[in-house]
């Protein structure tokens, strides 16, 4: 066992190491010296000119045939290139749900003269997607959208709303999944479609979350008027071309990096005076401290398994099924546990050493724990998936939409 | 990258499942649980015929000289099947402690006797009621003899011999030395005693001025304790993995066979969801555990942390499915002839064994503030 490179991965390695040292800034020790905010314009700029310098050297998406930019190569590349990439100062995020989830899509359902438009633009950070999926009323349960899509002569009228949109606000183009036929159950009267977020009748409005940061969107459909062309895959096989791109979806959402861990919170309870003396003292402390450490290194080491995987050719196993499921939780209780070791001033944004960090994981973390697969989705996919144990009682599957009891 | 078991590894592991899946069914287990045998001789017998005591052991002394990895996924079947086999006893900790700590003359002995299966060690500490530290240890060596009472031992009743845990006279942890007794000699007697696991039997060793000779320097017992139990603190936690994932397989296959209001219980999310939980805690050991071999095998300089984290991670892994097995089997799974019981009680006591997650969460913390300190 090793945690090595092959040779061949050594090498690219290294010519990705020369290119960005070439082409970007180092970050110093610290590593909280940058952190990207969706809402600054410049960012904005700043990550696209990062995406197009990328692009254009190969590196944006690996994986991907040649002609669409890629250069077929292995997963484990562009492994490699994201590990390295994360040790430089470059604005990242803007790109990851088109390239990871939309454009996947539009390459399985899409023609040659649309690929051929849009697939080049989104690779070089040229036009941005979004992912129009949750609405008010369909989280977890996505195949209950209600947004209408009415034929209309050769196109379509699209009414109804979205919300959770990642990036909406700065997106150019959008896949959307919506009900053609509500007298069917609910799974088979979907279809989807890709459009211009600048088509009239289109209107995004940021949610201001709870952390008080604005990356999600409410989007609005008021007779948004599309061609036939624009649809992707067939009238009524919507949700086939959804599980296209939520698998999609599960390779694509990360961890969030550069977050406090188990050091920080270890610095913080030397420097925390308790009763009977340094925090670092006291058992239970240390009871926490070990037991977020081997989730950490679990987590961590996890991950190798399934590049161990990747490294080899092989498909990974289930193993990274466990990783939402145990970082969200443990970011929300770690930092809820730092913020009571600094005392009542836990709760102040000032003066207390990493305070403001630890708070942004406590609040951070409630919105983790449901993003991109709740806890509960997420146990639920792990125990049928992974144990074979029965889906859920579906009371719905086989009655028509229109039937169905409204919430 | 190469987080992962050879192919060679792998197949070995395969080889020790199937054999102990013909050999050692449940009903094995049982047997040796309800009866009064020290241990399941056919099913040990036949892992000495395939190598498993032999595994770790140079081929200077008589082994096959394989590394840790061999000896991890020998572990992980022995703990998938609860085998009642004194593996964990001799071929883990008396066979670590001798190529530890052993001289040649000691190697060339008890390695060879204990790579053909002749001698059977076990690991002597405890004394009772107190968790043992060198301030409290009772038994006395000194010219040669060895006088005291140890309880529980692992296998006391069944071991040829014993690495004992005594008080050699030095100051603080130098207090303690660890001594190679040979148990068949008249002045030490030996009392099984009861525990909750009667699958794996304990006995009580007395020793009334046993002969025994030093294993390891004077004064270096605790110090060499400690290396002890970081390598059994990883080969455990692989039997840990394996038994957790046999608990946490038996649950699934229950719930999905047992109807309770008119479907599956294992279709409910408070049965998925506990299930599902299972295999989080079985990764995540996992992953700890395949670091705490890497260690091992490389001698690397994380290994006392690697071996805290597999620890921590294994034991709450084994002790978390082993009790949600009993209860996704709800009330038949309190019964005496349920299968459920023999991975309760072994996590129990391997949890115990090498001290508790408590002792062990401590070490760790200690052992991150020393590496963040270098």
């Amino acid at each position: 066992m090793d945690f090595n490179d092959t040779p061949e991965e050594a090498a690219f390695r290294k010519e990705v190491r020369a290119w960005l040292d070439a082409n970007a800034t180092r970050k110093s020790d610290d590593k909280r010296s940058f952190r990207a905010r969706n809402d600054d314009p410049n960012l904005l700029k700043k990550a696209k000119e990062w995406q197009a310098k990328k692009a254009a050297a190969g590196y944006a998406r690996m994986t991907w045939p040649k002609e669409f930019g890629g250069r077929g190569a292995s997963p484990i590349l562009q492994v490699i290139y994201q590990q390295e990439e994360a040790n430089y100062l470059v604005p990242l995020g803007f790109f990851d749900i088109g390239l990871g989830m939309c454009i996947p899509t539009m390459m399985a359902y899409a023609g040659p003269e649309h690929l051929k438009r849009y697939v080049k633009p989104a690779l070089h950070g040229e036009e941005i997607w979004c992912q129009l999926f949750s609405e008010p009323a369909a989280g977890s349960d996505v195949a209950g959208i209600r947004t209408r899509a009415e034929r209309d002569g050769d196109g379509w009228v699209i009414n109804g709303q979205k919300v959770w949109t990642s990036g909406a606000h700065y997106s150019d183009y959008g896949i959307i999944i919506t009900r053609t036929d509500p007298a069917v159950p609910k799974h088979q009267g979907l279809t989807m479609f890709f459009l211009s977020m600048k088509t009239p009748g289109v209107e995004v409005r940021p949610i201001k979350q709870m952390s008080g940061g604005a990356n999600f969107n409410e989007v609005f459909f008021t007779d948004v008027r599309l061609p036939d062309s624009q649809r992707l895959g067939k009238v009524g096989e919507g949700w086939k071309a959804a599980l296209t791109t939520l698998m999609n979806e599960r390779l694509a959402v990360g961890l969030p990096s550069g977050g406090l861990d188990v050091d920080e919170l270890m610095e913080l309870a030397r420097d925390t005076d308790l009763e009977d003396g340094p925090a670092i003292k006291n058992q239970q402390v240390r009871g926490k401290i070990a037991d977020w450490y081997v989730q950490q290194q679990g987590l961590k080491l996890t991950r190798y398994r399934t590049l161990t995987a990747l490294s080899k050719g092989q498909t990974p196993g289930p193993e990274s099924s466990i990783i939402k499921i145990v970082a969200a939780p443990k970011m929300q209780d770690m930092g809820a546990f730092a913020m009571e070791l600094m005392g009542p001033a836990g709760i102040m944004k000032e003066e207390v050493p990493h305070a403001a960090g630890f708070q942004a994981q406590w609040i951070g973390g409630a919105g983790f724990r449901i993003a991109g697969g709740t806890d509960e989705i997420l146990r639920n996919i792990v125990a049928e998936r992974v144990l074979g144990l029965p889906a859920d009682v579906r009371v719905d599957k086989d009655v028509p939409f229109n039937k169905l009891g409204k919430s | 990258m190469n987080f992962d078991f050879s192919d060679d590894q792998k197949l070995l592991k395969e080889q020790v499942r199937k054999f102990l899946a013909d050999k050692c069914p449940t009903k094995v287990v049982r047997r040796v649980l309800d009866g009064n045998e020290a241990f399941a001789d056919e099913v040990w017998k036949g892992l000495v015929e395939l190598g498993v005591p032999a595994t770790g052991i140079p081929e200077a002394y008589g082994g096959l000289g394989l590394s840790p990895l061999e000896l991890c996924v020998i572990a992980e079947e022995i703990g998938r099947a609860a085998a009642p086999v004194p593996f964990d006893s001799s071929v883990i900790l008396a066979t670590e402690a001798v190529k530890l700590a052993g001289s040649e003359a000691q190697k060339k002995k008890w390695l060879s006797e204990l790579a053909e299966g002749k001698a059977i060690g076990t690991l002597a500490i405890t004394e009772g009621s107190q968790p043992p530290r060198p301030r409290n240890i009772r038994t006395t060596f000194g010219g040669g003899k060895l006088n005291g009472r140890k309880v529980p031992v692992i296998d006391g009743d069944a071991a040829t011999f014993a690495i004992v845990l005594a008080n050699t006279g030095g100051q603080g942890d130098r207090a303690v030395s660890l001594v190679l007794v040979d148990l068949a000699q008249t002045s030490v007697k030996k009392r099984r005693v009861e525990t909750i696991d009667p699958a794996r039997k304990h006995a009580e060793l007395s020793f009334d001025g046993a002969s025994a000779e030093l294993l390891g320097a004077e004064g270096e017992g605790w110090r060499l304790l400690e290396r002890l139990y970081d390598a059994a603190a990883i080969y455990f936690a692989f039997a840990q993995v394996g038994g957790a994932e046999a608990a946490m397989w038996m649950a699934r296959d229950y719930a999905l066979q047992r109807q309770a209001f008119g479907r599956a219980i294992g279709s409910y999310q408070a049965i998925k969801h506990k299930l599902a939980d299972c295999y989080v805690k079985l990764e995540l050991a996992r992953s700890n555990a395949y670091y705490g071999a890497m260690m091992l095998t490389d001698g690397g300089a994380d290994l006392p942390l690697a071996a805290a984290a597999a620890r921590i991670a294994a034991t709450e892994a084994y002790d978390f499915a082993s009790k949600e097995n009993i209860q996704t089997h709800g009330g038949i799974g309190f019964t005496w002839e349920a299968d459920t019981q023999f991975h309760y009680r072994r996590a129990r006591v391997m949890a115990l064994s090498l001290g508790g997650p408590m002792a062990w969460k401590d070490k760790l913390v200690t052992r991150l503030e020393q590496k963040n300190a270098a």
